[in-house]
């Protein structure tokens, strides 16, 4: 395996570690964390973008990167309109005033509507920017990776825990077409019915429908050899659940203890390290105890170290800025100043844009002909569609 | 390879048992067909091979179930994923993972198998099966047939010596089907496994197997060859009818034999012509025009014209994803319309509200079931009379009449297939609509359920409704509809009377079409009718 550390060297198309995309994520969300500079925030919105257009599949979750874009353009929306509804009279530079609703005496303290002054939308639209761009971090970390290959990567022990989230990854989207399906139904009816009675007529066949699927699903599992146990006794069965719930049950009492500080010493950290050790000792144990192999499994290689690395360089940079020039960080509100954009930051943000050239592309699936001889069975499966 | 030693199963509840003293014996290799009417027991039996029955559908189980010397009464179904590979009847509720690969890879993770065994397992199921393209797709965007090959190859990748189907084709579309059976009949013919298969289209499978399985419905199992048991089954495919009233020796199991033995049929059917099924139509009851459905990027229907006379049944047909569904539902006016308009009476039930929709327009959607939610068939009847404004008792008077003897206090989801398929329609006649629309209604039905509905829907148009039919189901074309109109791609590829459209069709053919072709003869009952009129002056 070659692999050419140049930005010219084009990687060969495969999957990518899905621990390295969100890792690098991550590092990204922090970077959004330490600052309120819209410039810096809108660069690492943009980094984010570039990066899952170069570098996301076809598959239906690397089409959901635009969902996570919209509920955080509804985020900052939201922030600005709580400022505006709720907002205090804070800064000089009014823009308009509203009609100030006149409360109670016991809600003295908060005022609706009144005056609106440019510093209150600004921090509103700051923070809100903030939060929509760590929000959109996660997002384009789901998009580039793929969720259940994510959890496929748990240890051993949590296999049991991974399966099902992956088949409630899987019901949701199922549970929702059927819904769209039977409210569809309801209109051929002609129900008019509103309220509980209407409810009830959805209701009714989409859990039944749902309990139809989980079963026949259990028993699909079943006959595929989910959970074969082969010759393991069942005394050390027994054991492994017995050492993962008293140990996790150890870990909580831990946790109590060392975060209430009444409770006596020994119920803190040596109780939460205690616990851990058991419930540790249990999960080797029965991961030991599983029969169960990987097949492809995600290796770690060095277009992985890249995707990781460039995260990790833009957080320690963005970390060496806060110690030594956190100025441009955190524009000032009050006197309103227009936000600053300084080297250091910069470089570091636009570090994070590495994986758009250095991570290996992925491989899409084949196929390129849009009109192959399936037709997309569900509706608005979008499968073929060109990237970027 | 099986064995059952004096099996008998009784549900939790039912009277009687669902299997009775069955004892069995299926070497290896053998393809064999279980038969029967619905809800006889072929799911039971097939589901007790590797003991998902009792152990997933509570009863009690008498006797012994082994596969390759192990029984099912020591170990879990897990236990058997080497052994017996399961592919149920609805294969995307079989489906644990989301992508082909992963899928196909999925029984050998839990086998334990090595990394490099899996990546050449894979690999060679892929080709096997012909799905070497959809690998990296996922499985929600499959089609019927693609989907079914996928869960075919599921099971197949653990190298197992017992293949247990449970209806693979019931819902593909007749190209799609046979892509299926030929991947069955090639791991039969190369690799030896043992295929156990369940199917109410016995038509398509009856030719290729070794033996065949036939449930009576009192619990107990015919067991023989194909042949000699097809001569008094009640199951039996039109080429089998056809046989059976030609006197032909022995029974001709596929259209290659009958056709070989139909020369003097043939030439005695000369002197007649078919009778036609219905009266001719009348006027206009639907136009539509320039309609275009689109979902997402996809177009389901494109610009496409459509008239639908009075007392007309159509057919619908064409490959699974070819738009049949979108049309219907963009007809009713309650699934989405992009542009075009349609017109009944000089209403666009698009346009109007559900309830006048509904009196325009009667739909039964693909899964019927969606539409009812109460605890009782006389609580749906009471319903739908409120719904549609018509005095109480209509909808139980037109149940009668479809359905005759459903007890009113019976649950809704206890109503076999055919009697649900009733309830659904008699709810959606109450509104007395002069257009009806039905999406698959024969998915589930056994040939007498079919021949029944076939009645059903003859009446219908002679009461002088427009009847639409979207079906996979050939024999059931032949048998009940007027005019076929034929979709590929969201437009109409072809369009007339039944017998021009289907007979020169080689994938929509009816059996007994191919055997008497180039003669328009469409069923067995046309024949009967034919020679029938010949015998009175003899």
């Amino acid at each position: 395996m070659t692999y050419r550390l140049l930005p010219f060297g084009r990687p060969l198309p495969r999957t990518v570690h899905p621990g390295a995309w969100w890792l690098w994520a991550l590092c990204l969300a922090t970077c959004a964390g330490r600052t309120t500079n819209p410039l810096l925030l809108i660069m690492i919105l943009a980094v984010c973008g570039y990066v899952v257009v170069r570098r996301r599949g076809d598959a239906p979750w690397a089409l959901a990167f635009r969902m996570y874009v919209l509920l955080g353009a509804f985020i900052v929306t939201m922030r600005v309109v709580f400022r505006i509804v709720f907002g205090g009279g804070q800064g000089e530079h009014i823009l308009f005033t509203l009609p100030q609703l006149p409360l109670p005496e016991w809600a003295a303290g908060i005022r609706l509507f009144g005056p609106v002054a440019a510093e209150q939308l600004l921090g509103g639209c700051y923070d809100g920017l903030r939060l929509a761009t760590m929000l959109v971090c996660v997002g384009a970390a789901n998009a580039l990776a793929n969720p259940k290959r994510m959890l496929k990567t748990l240890p051993g022990a949590l296999y049991e825990i991974g399966t099902a989230v992956v088949v409630a990854l899987t019901f949701a989207p199922q549970l929702v077409e059927s819904v769209l399906r039977v409210r569809r139904a309801r209109r051929l009816r002609a129900g008019g019915q509103k309220g509980l009675r209407a409810l009830r007529g959805i209701l009714v066949p989409v859990l039944e429908d749902a309990l139809n699927r989980s079963l026949a699903l259990a028993a699909a599992m079943a006959s595929h050899g989910y959970g074969r146990t082969g010759r393991t006794a069942p005394g050390a069965r027994l054991l492994t659940g017995f050492l993962v719930i008293t140990g996790l049950l150890g870990v909580c009492a831990g946790l109590y203890g060392v975060m209430d500080a009444a409770s006596p010493r020994y119920l803190g950290a040596p109780m939460l390290l205690a616990g851990l050790a058991v419930a540790t000792t249990g999960f080797l144990l029965g991961g030991r105890r599983l029969r169960r192999t990987r097949y492809r499994p995600d290796r770690w290689r060095p277009g992985e170290a890249v995707v990781v690395g460039s995260g990790l360089l833009a957080a320690a940079l963005m970390s060496v800025t806060t110690k030594v020039n956190a100025a441009h960080l955190y524009p000032s509100l009050n006197p309103l100043t227009w936000p600053e954009v300084s080297l250091l930051p910069t470089v570091a943000i636009l570090l994070g844009a590495l994986p758009a050239w250095l991570a290996p592309p992925p491989e899409l699936a084949a196929e390129p002909a849009p009109h192959g001889t399936a037709a997309p069975a569900a509706t608005g499966a979008r499968v073929g569609e060109p990237v970027a | 390879m099986i064995r059952f030693d004096e099996v008998t199963f009784t549900y939790p509840g039912a009277g009687r048992p669902a299997l009775r003293d069955v004892g069995l014996h299926i070497a290896e290799g053998e393809l064999c067909l279980v038969t029967g009417r619905t809800g006889v027991g072929k799911s039971t039996l097939l589901g007790a091979v590797n003991g998902l029955v009792p152990r997933f559908t509570g009863g009690r189980l008498h006797g012994r179930v082994s596969v390759a010397g192990q029984s099912t009464e020591n170990f879990p179904p897990q236990e058997f994923a080497h052994l017996v590979g399961v592919v149920g009847q609805d294969p995307l509720a079989g489906f644990v993972t989301d992508t082909v690969e992963e899928e196909l890879a999925y029984g050998m993770e839990q086998l334990r198998l090595r990394p490099e065994v899996m990546r050449k397992r894979v690999e060679e199921t892929l080709d096997l099966l012909g799905i070497a393209e959809l690998r990296r797709r996922a499985l929600r965007t499959l089609s019927g047939g693609q989907q079914q090959r996928v869960a075919i190859g599921s099971v197949l990748t653990t190298h197992p010596r017992v293949l247990v189907l449970d209806e693979p084709t019931s819902a593909l579309d007749p190209t799609a089907a046979e892509d299926v059976l030929a991947a069955i009949i090639r791991l039969v013919h190369d690799l030896g496994t043992t295929v156990l298969v369940a199917e109410h289209r016995v038509e398509r499978v009856v030719q290729y197997a070794d033996r065949l399985l036939h449930l009576d419905g009192d619990g107990g199992v015919r067991d023989g060859h194909p042949a000699d048991l097809m001569a008094d089954s009640d199951v039996a495919p039109p080429v089998v009818r056809l046989g059976r009233l030609a006197g032909w020796r022995p029974l001709p199991l596929s259209v290659r034999d009958a056709r070989r033995r139909a020369g003097e049929l043939r030439a005695r059917l000369a002197a007649h012509t078919p009778a036609p099924a219905g009266a001719a139509p009348g006027a206009v009851r639907l136009t539509a025009r320039r309609v275009t459905v689109a979902h997402g990027p996809t177009i389901a229907v494109r610009e496409l014209d459509l008239d639908l006379r009075r007392g007309e049944v159509t057919a619908l047909m064409g490959r699974n994803g070819s738009g049949k569904s979108s049309l219907l539902w963009a007809l009713q006016g309650s699934g989405p319309r992009r542009s075009g308009t349609v017109d009944v009476a000089g209403t666009d039930p698009g346009t109007a509200s559900a309830r006048t929709a509904r009196s325009l327009v009667g739909l039964v959607p693909q899964t019927a079931s969606d539409l009812l939610y109460l605890e009782t068939v006389a609580a749906e009847c009471a319903q739908s009379d409120r719904e549609s404004t018509a005095p109480p008792g209509t909808c139980r008077a037109l149940l009668d009449s479809l359905a005759p003897g459903i007890p009113g206090t019976r649950h809704p989801r206890d109503l076999s297939e055919g009697q649900k398929l009733a309830l659904v329609l008699a709810v959606q006649l109450a509104a007395a609509p002069g257009v009806v629309l039905l999406d698959e209604p024969t998915r589930g039905l056994d040939y007498h359920a079919k021949r029944r509905f076939t009645d059903v829907v003859r009446e219908l148009a002679a009461q002088g409704r427009s009847v639409v039919v979207a079906t996979h189901d050939v024999e059931f074309v032949a048998g009940a509809a007027d005019r076929v109109v034929v979709l590929a791609e969201g437009e109409i590829v072809a369009d007339g009377p039944t017998a021009e459209v289907v007979v020169s069709s080689p994938a929509f053919a009816p059996q007994v079409a191919k055997v008497l072709a180039p003669q328009p003869w469409l069923t067995v009952e046309q024949i009967v009718r034919a020679l029938a009129t010949e015998e009175v002056p003899t």
